[in-house]
């Protein structure tokens, strides 16, 4: 059963796109992220282009999001007014992000630097997982019991100025870093498509210091409205929504979403981490096998101003 | 005389679509410009005869002239278009019938499409990653470039004869936007150019794709390409008699998409922020009708 993606202006079986929402709305169910990282790269291996791949999961990520905070909202674990300044500094790092996507675009390396991106980020985080769950793993086999962070511990960034009470969260913190990080996570999901919850997450706990249980319903929260204005900019200044796309992918997505919360509450926590890891390191690697490959043809054509 | 702007009326085209999966080429079946209150079979018969006539009564040196007519000038394609061929019909208006006999008369059509600035780029690799390194932009590249043919290009004219014309991909002058590039690179890169658009179906050659069906009228098949780029095409038919090149004629071809898909296409280049607008709000509503449907706490 075929499906002609209007803007993609390609032919793909509407049955490997269901399929495709639905194995990572389950992932994203099991591991709690928003997936975003993973649709990209499988738009790209199914020979969506790269611009249109990354607009299109931008969008598709509002949906999984959306039905995330809801939940969050219902049991209070959601700080606005973190959420907020996070989101002031999201739609500065998302515009600027779109400027970069534009240019690169035009001077023929978007592909290129969206693949590196990924393979740098999904490596990075991928092996820290990998390791961390690892050797969690291993501590509760010897029987040890786990190393707690301990909260309340500063660094540095707790020595920076302009400080603000978050009160959902029970920090007193500087905006910086928070404006910081916001716009970090902003230019990431206008250029890559992702919601930027795999690097939001680690950076809220780690970074700042905030209770693990408001992290993800804040996150999620700042994610919808990033990635809102992210699809609105990237439908206005490059036309490369995918309405179409977007929609089967959300379908699967949040149908399959509900069975990996399901299966996720069967494994343990460290089984978890390690698989995510597992996946993310897979994407990663793929995404290198094609960057350092010969490829079928080196030449590529491109036309101006075809819009 | 009046005999031959009448033939030349009655010139007419067909497309022959290729059905596949969904694809669709719209299509008016077949379309004799009804100049006379002939019907169409009549009209046909009535056009054999003149060719028969026409001859006897032009006493004077011939002077060929041919004519392409489009019944339609609009073509629509609709989502999940997978290619077909385009047939034109045209006819050759006062040929020499000896040499007709001989086959010595020529046909070539192009169906050209709306020319664009195409960048070229070339992948190097650099600390073994493939990377885009050179480029050449040229400016106004046919998107397609479709040629069907009585015989072989050999067969037909000089080399010469086809450059003066620029008829044929490989004779499609590419004017390279700056200027100052070394001959070699400009040759590389146009070389790749047309490789690439042969390798995609956009340019294309049908040998023997052209048939005469009588002495004067004939029937060329041009392919158009999966990927047949929207905008306005133009069919041009040349003429060759023992090898010179004679007359020219040439028609407009609009070719669109349509339907939904199309729609769709249209509002996110048109009513772009809008479309944005509505791919959020799609996005919230089934993110929020999910969390209804599938609520397990």
């Amino acid at each position: 059963m075929s499906i002609y993606l209007p803007i993609a202006e390609i032919s793909v079986n509407i049955l490997v796109l269901l399929a495709m929402g639905a194995a990572v709305g389950f992932l994203s169910g099991m591991f709690g992220v928003g997936g975003g990282f993973l649709i990209t790269p499988l738009l790209i291996f199914y020979n969506i282009p790269p611009a249109i791949a990354v607009a299109t999961g931008a969008n598709q990520v509002i949906a999984s999001s959306v039905s995330g905070v809801l939940s969050h909202m219902k049991r209070g674990t959601l700080d606005f007014k973190l959420g907020g300044v996070l989101l002031a500094g999201g739609v500065v790092g998302s515009t600027v992000g779109i400027y970069v996507f534009g240019l690169l675009r035009e001077i023929g390396q978007l592909d290129l630097f969206i693949s590196l991106l990924y393979v740098v980020l999904l490596g990075t985080v991928g092996g820290l997982m990998m390791v961390e769950s690892v050797n969690a793993l291993r501590a509760t086999r010897s029987g040890a019991a786990p190393v707690l962070k301990k909260s309340g511990q500063h660094n540095w960034i707790h020595r920076l100025p302009l400080k603000m009470r978050f009160r959902a969260s029970k920090l007193f913190v500087s905006v910086i870093p928070v404006l910081g990080l916001g716009a970090a996570i902003g230019f990431l999901s206008s250029i890559m498509g992702v919601g930027g919850g795999f690097i939001m997450v680690p950076a809220l706990i780690y970074l700042l210091k905030v209770p693990t249980n408001v992290v993800i319903g804040t996150s999620l929260f700042q994610i919808i409205f990033t990635s809102a204005y992210t699809t609105l900019v990237h439908a206005t200044t490059n036309q490369t929504v995918d309405v179409i796309l977007a929609f089967v992918l959300m379908v699967g997505g949040v149908a399959g979403a509900q069975y990996g919360a399901r299966a996720g509450q069967k494994l343990r926590g460290e089984q978890l981490r390690a698989l995510l890891a597992l996946l993310v390191l897979a994407v990663a690697l793929r995404l290198a096998f094609d960057l350092f490959v010969t490829p079928p043809n080196r030449y590529s054509l491109a036309v101006l101003g075809l819009s | 005389m009046a005999a031959g702007s009448l033939l030349c009326r009655m010139s007419l085209i067909r497309k022959v679509c290729n059905f596949s999966g969904s694809c669709f080429l719209f299509c008016r079946m077949s379309l004799i410009r009804k100049v006379c209150n002939f019907s169409g079979s009549c009209g046909l018969l009535f056009l054999f005869a003149l060719a028969f006539v026409l001859p006897a009564a032009a006493q004077s040196p011939h002077q060929e002239n041919i004519q392409i007519g489009l019944s339609t000038d609009r073509v629509m394609i609709t989502a999940g278009f997978t290619g077909a061929d385009l047939t034109i019909f045209g006819a050759l208006e006062d040929g020499d019938p000896q040499i007709a006999r001989q086959g010595r008369y020529d046909v070539i059509v192009v169906l050209e499409g709306p020319a664009r600035p195409v960048v070229v780029r070339r992948k190097d690799r650099i600390l073994g990653v493939w990377i885009n390194l050179e480029s050449e932009t040229f400016e106004n590249v046919p998107v397609s470039y479709s040629v069907a043919t009585t015989r072989p290009f050999q067969d037909i004219t000089e080399p010469a004869s086809y450059k003066q014309l620029s008829l044929g991909a490989n004779n499609i002058y590419m004017q390279p936007m700056e200027e100052g590039e070394s001959p070699a690179t400009i040759a590389e890169f146009t070389a790749a150019l047309r490789e690439r658009k042969s390798a995609t179906g956009q340019y294309s050659e049908n040998v023997g794709g052209v048939q005469f069906l009588s002495q004067n009228l004939f029937r060329a098949t041009v392919r158009l390409a999966p990927s047949v780029p929207v905008g306005t095409h133009k069919a041009r038919a040349f003429l060759f008699k023992n090898g010179v090149f004679v007359k020219e004629n040439s028609a407009q071809l609009e070719i669109r998409k349509s339907g939904f898909e199309q729609s769709i296409f249209r509002a996110a280049h048109n009513y772009s922020f809008l479309y944005g607008f509505f791919a959020i709000c799609l996005a919230m509503i089934t993110g929020w009708l999910g969390r209804i449907v599938f609520r397990k706490d």
